[in-house]
């Protein structure tokens, strides 16, 4: 597939995102590549982290895939580690990175709820933690966590998921506040129903009934969320941070 | 340059004070204006200029130019 470098608005950027093997992270991944930066992109097997490798060499952009669990804070540090060694020290962070286990709450067992939490929510506190010294000491970073509608609105057998999507936006909040002074901007998108494989467990009869409630009339596409961290990844957005951008097409306007 | 006049000038540099205005005895906070954040990147500058780790906890009790001094003195290479 041919595709055009037509943007530079990410160029001499480093990318890290989370979870770029498929969906909302792959299309990040991709987008911001094709804009300039150099993209490391985290998978959880090796066949993954080397699809990312050669997709992105296929496309004629800069950037690898690495293995990483980002549930594993011992094995963030040792990645980023890896990465400072190669001068790759992120300047963007797109924790994407999720699960979702559907079950009632009184049918959630305490270890699927510490998964749910450790991926979505504590993931994002270890990369941020890992990454933002460079981002401070160059004046310069954008931390962008990828939310969802429903860590504003909650939805049934989603409790853990919502919960932890709502941490972020509070994490979000705080961090921007501290470190704002520095340029660095950290924001939350969330994106309402977009059609990845997270999504396509919902059956037909429901997806119908989701349509009916979005006033554009479509699902959302992984490049809606990649064109808007696109905007906040860039100088575009530079004046934005604590937000959270509600990508939904109008699905809930909060 | 001593370990001394080196850490007196990343503190200088860093909260944007001439090196005279920095003395072994300031503590960063109460006497030469530096917030929560400046702390942080001062540790991350000291670390860097002498190739040491400081803990978190180490951290916390480095509050004086003194007590950076005395940190590098016990740590460095």
């Amino acid at each position: 597939m041919a595709i055009e470098k037509n943007l530079t608005l990410l160029e001499g950027e480093i990318a890290l995102v989370t979870g770029a093997t498929r969906g909302i992270g792959k299309s990040i991944a991709d987008e911001f590549a094709q804009a300039g930066a150099t993209v490391i992109g985290t998978a959880t097997t090796k066949e993954g982290a080397e699809n990312i490798s050669n997709r992105l060499s296929n496309l004629n952009l800069n950037g690898h895939g690495i293995v990483l669990d980002v549930a594993n804070s011992e094995q963030i540090s040792k990645e980023v580690g890896s990465l400072k060694e190669s001068d790759l020290m992120p300047s963007i962070l797109v924790n994407n990175a999720g699960i979702s286990l559907d079950n009632l709450l009184m049918r959630i067992t305490k270890d699927e709820w510490e998964k749910v939490i450790a991926t979505n929510l504590s993931s994002a506190f270890y990369l941020s933690k890992a990454v933002i010294g460079s981002m401070l000491k160059n004046r310069h970073g954008r931390i962008i966590n990828i939310g969802s509608v429903q860590g504003s609105t909650g939805a049934p057998g989603h409790s853990h998921y919502s919960a932890a999507k709502a941490g972020l936006i509070g994490l979000t909040k705080s961090l921007a506040q501290e470190v704002g002074s520095r340029n660095i901007t950290v924001n939350v998108i969330s994106p309402g129903y977009v059609s990845t494989d997270m999504t396509k467990q919902i059956d037909d009869k429901m997806n119908q009934a989701l349509l009916e409630t979005i006033p554009l009339k479509r699902f959302g596409k992984p490049i809606d969320i990649a064109k808007t961290a696109l905007y906040l990844a860039s100088s575009l957005g530079s004046y934005i941070t604590g937000e959270t951008i509600n990508v939904n097409g109008g699905m809930n306007m909060l | 340059m001593s370990v001394e006049e080196k850490v007196r000038g990343i503190v200088a540099k860093q909260l944007g004070l001439g090196e005279d205005e920095v003395n072994n005895e300031s503590s960063f906070i109460d006497d030469l204006g530096a917030d929560s954040l400046d702390t942080v990147e001062l540790v991350m500058s000291l670390e860097e200029e002498f190739d040491i780790e400081i803990s978190d906890d180490e951290a916390e009790n480095i509050l004086t130019v003194q007590a950076a001094i005395d940190h590098v003195n016990n740590n460095a290479n």
